[in-house]
C-alpha cells in the first residue's frame, strides 16, 4: 500500500484531485477554473443517481463563476490561492436567494435574505458553489435518513447509509462530485459520517467558526466543519473560514495560526492517549483492528502511546441527549408559520395554525427531540435533567483538561461501526444514538478533533475512520498528527480509496 | 374606613433604553415610523442569525442600576423565556433570570413625613417584543379575523425595574413612578413617554386587614398608560379588593387590565394558566462581566439626581418642598427653573411662580412639554425684572409672557411694539390727573369732602387716558396729594 502513497494525483482525473491540487494546477496557469468546474460538475450529475447527495444544485451559477475566476487568474487579481476551486455547503449553511431548508419540509419555501459568515468568507476567497446537500432535517440524527426529502446513500456500497447529519456532503466528497464542502458537527455530524464515507472530517475548536447564518440545532454545541479527501485540504478550508467574527458573540476573538504551516513537521515524541473507558463498548472487531493498526503506525512515526482514563465520558451520550434537545426546542420554536417557511394555512386561529404547521412541517425525530427538550427545561425538572447534564459537561471539561496534561492528542475510532444498512436503525433511535458514543464528548467539551480515514474494514469492505482528539484551540497539532498518518497509511489519493462506484 | 386595611403595592416598570441601535441587532431603535421598516435578519429571527449584546444598553442599564444604589453584578448572564406569541420572533425573549446585572437598590420618594425609601429588588435587561394588531373582534387576539405584526420595535432594549412591595397606596405608586420617571430622564437613558410606551408600569396590589400578616391575594394590573392612570387604577382596584373583604367574598389571583375610560379594571387571565418559561441560559451570548473599572467610570459620571437636586433647591433657593416638588418632577423643568433663577437677581420664588401659576398653565393650553416651549429661560427672568422695575404691570405682564410663548420673543421687544411701556413721570401724569379732575367736579369734591371711596373712579379715568400705561402707583400718589392732603 505505502508503495501507492506517492502516485502523482497530477495525472488524476480533475474530478479525484485535491482542492490543494487544483489550487497549484491554476497557479501554474496548467488548469482553468472552468475546466475544472465542469468536470467536477460531470462527476457531480454521474453519481448524483445513486448517492443523492444534493437538495439543491447550483451547477449554473457555478460555471459562470468559474469564468469569472479565470478572468481574475488571467489578470492576476485572485481573490485568494483557491480563487475558483468548487465547494458545497451543507444545507444548514444560509446562502442569500439559494434556497435553505435544513432538510425540512418547514423551511422549503424560504430562500434566505443573507450569507453565512462561512459563505461570504469562502466567496470571498473565489470558491464557486456547487449547490447545498442532504441532511438529517435539522442535523438531527446520524443517516440522511431524517432528511424530509430522503435519504443520501453511501458511495461505497448504497445500500448502506452514508451516515449524518453531514451525510450528503460525505457521500459527495468521497465518490469525487466535489473536492471539498462545508458540514456542521453537534454530536459527530461530520466526523461520523466522514469516517463512513472514507474521508477526513474536522470538527473545529467551539468558537473557532462563526455560527453566524449556520442553522442552529443545539447552539452550544453546534460547529461547523470542513470535509475533504486530505488532511492538507481540510486544513485549507479551516483556514478560510476560521476567525472572529463580530456577529457572532461566542466566536473566539483569537488570532488563528497558519494550519498549514508545518503540517509535515511528524509526530516524533508526540504524547498519545488511548481511552481506557473507550475499549470494548460495542465497537466492531473490523472497525477495532484497523483501529488497532493506526494505533501502532502512530507508534512506529515516534509517537508515545498511553493509556488514560475519562470517567465521564460514560455519561456523554446522556448528557448529550438533555442539552441537545433543550436548545433544540428553543431553537426550533420559531418555526411557527408566522413570517416565514411552512403555513398551514386552513387553521382558524393562532394557535391551531402554529400547531398544525408545526405537526405538518417537521418530522419524527425532530419532534421527539423538541418534545425531550421540552420536558428536561420544564419547572420542576430542569435542575435534575438540563442542570445535571450540565454537571456531567463539566467533569467531561475537567476530565479531558487532566488528560491533556500527560499527552498532547487523545486517539480512538470515530465510529464504533462502519456504514450501516439503510433502515437498520430507523426504528431503534437509541441504538442510532449510540453512533456517536466516540464523537459527542468532543463537542460537549467544545475540543478540536478531526476523523481520518484508516483503509476499510476487512469484515465488509467499508471505511474506517480514526479519531483524533485536540486540546481546544489546537488545530494544529491535531493537524499534523493526521498528516503524519494519513502519509504513511498512503491511502488517501489512491484508487483504492475511491469508491467503485 | 382606611384604617381597617392595608395595602400592598409592588411595582414593575419597563423602561426603552433610548439607544441608537436595537439590543441584538444594528437596527436602528426609533417609535412608530412605516410597519417593518426597522428591520434586518436578526431581530426578526430569521434562522441562523444570532443575538450580539448592545454595550450602550448595559452602559445605560448600569447607569439606571447606580442611581438606584444597587449591586452591581460582577458576573451575569442572559436566559431564555420561552413561550409562543406571534410578535415574538423567535418564539422566545432574550431576557435576564436568576442572574440579574443590578441587584438591591432603593429609590427615596418625598413622603408626608418626608422621605420614604422604596425598595429595588432588581434591574435586568431584555429585549422588547413587535406589536400585534388584532383586527376585527373585540381587539384581543381570540376574536380577531386576522391579525398583523409590526416588528420595528422588535429588539428595542428594555430595562425591567422591579420593586419590593413597599408601596402602601395608589398615590404612593404613583409618586414612586413620578421620581423613577425624573431619575431616568435626568440620567439620559430613556424617553420616558409613558403614552408612547417607553415607560411601561405594571402593578401588583394586594388589600390585608389591619394587623394581618399575612399579605392578601394579589392581583396583577396592566395597562396604565399614564402616571394619573396608575394613581387611578390602583385606586380602583384597591377599593375592590377592601369590599370585596368587607363582603366576605372571595378574591382571586389574576391578572386585570385597566379601561382609561370607565377607570375600572377587567379581568384578563387567572394565574391558574401560570406559564411555564421553560428558562435556561441563552447559550448564544457570552456571560456579562461588566468591569470594577468601567462600573466606577459610570458612576462617576453620573449627573446629579433628583433626591439631591430637591435638597439644594431648599437650600440654595429657599423654596418650599411643594415647590422643589413640582419643579424637580421633570429634570428639564428643574434645569429651566435654574437657567432661569441664574438670569435673575430678586428672589428666586418670583420666578417659581411664575413658572408654575402662569407657564405651566399656558403649556396646559397648549399641551405641549416645558422642552417645547419657545421662551428660553432668561427672557422669562428679563420678563420678571421689568415687572420689579415698574416698565410693565403685572397684568401686562402676563399678557406679555402670552405672546413670548406664541411668538418667541423677548420680552423687550413685545413691550416696544405694543406701546407697553409704563409712564411714571410725574408731569406727564399730573397734567392727565388734571384733565380728569376738571371733567368730573362732583367727583373730586366728595373726595376733597373726606370720602376716599371714588378715588379709584378717578385713577381707572387717568389710566384710560393713558392707554394703561401710567404707573397706578404714581397715579394714586399724586390724586392723594392733590385732594386729600
Amino acid at each position: 500500500m505505502s508503495g501507492r502513497a506517492s502516485t502523482p494525483s497530477q495525472e488524476a482525473p480533475l474530478q479525484w484531485r485535491t482542492a490543494t491540487e487544483l489550487a497549484r494546477g491554476l497557479e501554474a496557469r496548467e488548469l482553468s477554473a472552468r475546466d475544472i468546474t465542469a468536470a467536477i460538475i460531470e462527476q457531480s450529475n454521474a453519481v448524483e443517481p445513486v448517492v443523492r447527495a444534493y437538495l439543491k444544485s447550483t451547477h449554473e451559477r457555478a460555471l459562470e463563476s468559474a469564468v469569472a475566476a479565470d478572468e481574475r487568474w488571467s489578470r492576476d487579481t485572485t481573490l485568494s490561492s483557491h480563487d475558483g476551486v468548487p465547494l458545497a455547503y451543507k444545507d444548514i449553511f444560509v446562502t442569500r436567494g439559494v434556497a435553505t431548508t435544513c432538510g425540512s419540509r418547514i423551511l422549503e419555501s424560504w430562500i434566505p435574505p443573507y450569507d453565512a459568515t462561512v459563505v461570504s468568507r469562502c466567496e470571498g476567497a473565489g470558491l464557486t458553489s456547487l449547490g447545498k446537500l442532504n441532511l438529517d432535517e435539522f442535523a438531527m440524527g446520524s443517516s440522511t435518513e431524517n432528511s424530509a426529502f430522503g435519504p443520501s446513500r453511501n458511495p461505497w456500497n448504497t445500500d448502506c447509509v452514508p451516515g449524518g447529519s453531514s451525510g450528503g456532503a460525505a457521500a459527495l466528497v468521497a465518490a469525487g462530485g466535489v473536492p471539498w464542502a462545508w458540514g456542521t458537527d453537534t454530536g459527530g455530524s461530520v466526523r461520523q459520517p466522514a469516517s463512513l464515507c472514507g474521508i477526513v472530517g474536522v470538527k473545529p475548536t467551539y468558537g473557532r467558526v462563526s455560527r453566524y447564518g449556520l442553522i442552529a440545532f443545539a447552539s452550544s454545541l453546534d460547529q461547523a466543519g470542513p470535509m475533504a479527501r486530505s488532511v492538507e485540504d481540510a486544513a485549507a478550508l479551516l483556514q478560510m473560514a476560521a476567525g472572529h467574527d463580530p456577529m457572532d458573540a461566542t466566536s473566539i476573538p483569537r488570532e488563528v495560526p497558519d494550519y498549514l504551516e508545518g503540517i509535515d513537521e511528524g509526530i516524533s515524541g508526540m504524547r498519545i492517549g488511548i481511552v481506557k473507558e473507550f475499549e470494548g463498548g460495542g465497537t466492531q472487531p473490523g472497525v477495532r483492528s484497523k483501529v488497532e493498526d493506526a494505533y501502532r503506525r502512530l507508534e512506529k512515526l515516534g509517537a508515545s502511546l498511553e493509556e488514560i482514563s475519562l470517567p465521564s465520558f460514560e455519561h456523554g451520550i446522556s448528557a448529550y441527549y438533555l442539552i441537545a434537545p433543550a436548545e433544540a426546542s428553543s431553537n426550533l420554536a420559531r418555526y411557527d408559520g408566522v413570517r416565514y417557511g411552512y403555513r398551514q394555512a386552513d387553521a382558524a386561529d393562532i394557535v391551531a395554525m402554529s400547531s398544525r404547521t408545526r405537526a405538518e412541517g417537521f418530522g419524527d425525530e425532530v419532534k421527539r427531540r423538541v418534545m425531550l427538550g421540552t420536558y428536561a427545561l420544564s419547572a420542576g425538572y430542569y435542575e435534575a435533567y438540563y442542570g445535571k447534564a450540565q454537571k456531567v459537561r463539566t467533569l467531561i471539561i475537567e476530565d479531558l483538561e487532566r488528560a491533556y496534561s500527560s499527552v498532547d492528542l487523545i486517539v480512538s475510532p470515530t465510529s464504533p461501526t462502519t456504514a450501516f444498512k439503510l433502515g437498520e436503525r430507523t426504528s431503534n433511535p437509541l441504538e442510532m444514538y449510540l453512533s456517536d458514543i466516540f464523537t459527542v464528548p468532543v463537542n460537549l467539551a467544545g475540543n478540536a478533533a478531526i476523523s481520518v480515514p484508516c483503509g476499510l474494514s476487512l469484515d465488509d469492505g467499508l471505511p474506517v475512520g480514526l479519531q483524533l482528539i485536540a486540546p481546544a484551540l489546537d488545530e494544529k497539532t491535531m493537524f499534523r498528527a493526521a498528516y503524519a498518518f494519513e502519509k504513511d497509511l498512503g491511502w488517501a489519493g489512491t484508487a483504492e480509496s475511491r469508491p467503485p462506484l | 374606613m382606611s384604617g381597617r386595611y392595608e395595602t400592598t403595592v409592588g411595582l414593575e416598570i419597563h423602561v426603552e433604553l433610548a439607544t441608537r441601535s436595537k439590543m441584538f441587532c444594528g437596527c436602528r431603535v426609533a417609535f412608530a415610523g412605516a410597519p417593518n421598516s426597522r428591520v434586518c435578519p436578526v431581530c426578526l429571527g430569521f434562522p441562523g442569525t444570532l443575538p450580539v449584546a448592545n454595550e450602550k444598553a448595559v452602559e445605560h442599564t448600569l447607569r439606571i442600576g447606580l442611581a438606584l444604589g444597587c449591586d452591581i453584578a460582577e458576573h451575569c448572564l442572559f436566559h431564555r423565556k420561552n413561550y409562543f406569541y406571534p410578535d415574538m420572533p423567535k418564539n422566545y425573549q432574550i431576557s435576564q433570570y436568576d442572574s440579574p446585572l443590578c441587584l438591591r437598590g432603593h429609590l427615596d420618594i418625598p413622603s408626608k413625613t418626608g422621605s420614604k425609601s422604596i425598595g429595588i429588588t432588581r434591574v435586568h435587561i431584555e429585549e422588547d417584543t413587535g406589536k400585534s394588531q388584532h383586527v376585527g373582534g373585540d381587539g384581543r387576539i381570540a376574536s380577531s379575523e386576522y391579525s398583523l405584526e409590526d416588528f420595528n420595535r422588535a429588539g428595542t432594549p428594555l430595562v425591567e425595574i422591579v420593586t419590593e412591595p413597599d408601596i402602601e397606596s395608589g398615590e404612593e405608586a404613583t409618586t414612586f413612578v413620578t421620581e423613577l420617571r425624573a431619575l431616568l430622564e435626568a440620567l439620559g437613558v430613556s424617553d420616558v413617554r409613558m403614552d408612547e410606551g417607553s415607560l411601561r408600569v405594571d402593578a401588583n396590589i394586594s388589600v390585608r386587614r389591619a394587623g394581618e400578616i399575612e399579605h392578601g391575594t394579589k392581583v396583577e394590573v396592566k395597562n396604565m398608560n399614564s402616571i394619573r392612570s396608575v394613581g387611578r387604577a390602583l385606586a380602583f382596584e384597591e377599593e375592590r379588593q377592601r369590599r370585596a373583604l368587607d363582603e366576605g367574598s372571595p378574591l382571586v389571583q389574576e391578572t386585570r387590565h385597566f379601561d382609561e375610560k370607565s377607570g375600572a379594571t377587567s379581568s384578563m387571565r387567572s394565574k391558574e394558566h401560570a406559564f411555564d418559561y421553560r428558562y435556561f441560559p441563552e447559550p448564544d451570548l457570552v456571560p456579562l462581566e461588566p468591569s470594577a473599572h468601567w462600573v466606577a467610570d459610570i458612576q462617576k459620571t453620573l449627573p446629579e439626581l433628583p433626591p439631591e437636586r430637591r435638597q439644594r433647591f431648599v437650600s440654595e433657593y429657599g423654596l418650599t418642598p411643594i415647590d422643589v416638588g413640582v419643579l424637580t418632577a421633570s429634570s428639564s423643568t428643574a434645569a429651566w427653573f435654574e437657567d432661569a433663577a441664574r438670569a435673575y437677581a430678586g428672589d428666586p420664588k418670583k420666578i417659581v411662580n411664575w413658572i408654575i401659576a402662569d407657564l405651566f398653565g399656558l403649556l396646559n393650553v397648549a399641551g405641549i412639554e416645558l422642552s417645547a416651549c419657545r421662551i428660553a429661560p432668561p427672557q422669562l427672568a428679563a420678563l420678571v425684572t421689568m415687572v420689579d422695575a415698574g416698565t410693565i404691570s403685572g397684568t401686562q405682564a402676563k399678557v406679555v409672557l402670552a405672546e413670548m410663548f406664541r411668538s418667541g420673543s423677548p420680552p423687550r421687544e413685545i413691550v416696544r411694539a405694543k406701546g407697553m411701556e409704563q409712564v411714571s413721570d410725574k408731569g406727564a401724569i399730573e397734567a392727565f390727573i388734571d384733565e380728569a379732575i376738571a371733567e368730573n367736579p362732583d367727583v373730586a369734591d366728595k373726595v376733597r369732602g373726606g370720602n376716599p371711596g371714588p378715588l379709584g373712579f378717578l385713577v381707572g379715568q387717568v389710566m384710560r387716558k393713558m392707554n394703561g400705561q401710567a404707573n397706578p402707583k404714581v397715579v394714586n400718589e399724586i390724586l392723594h396729594a392733590k385732594l386729600l392732603s
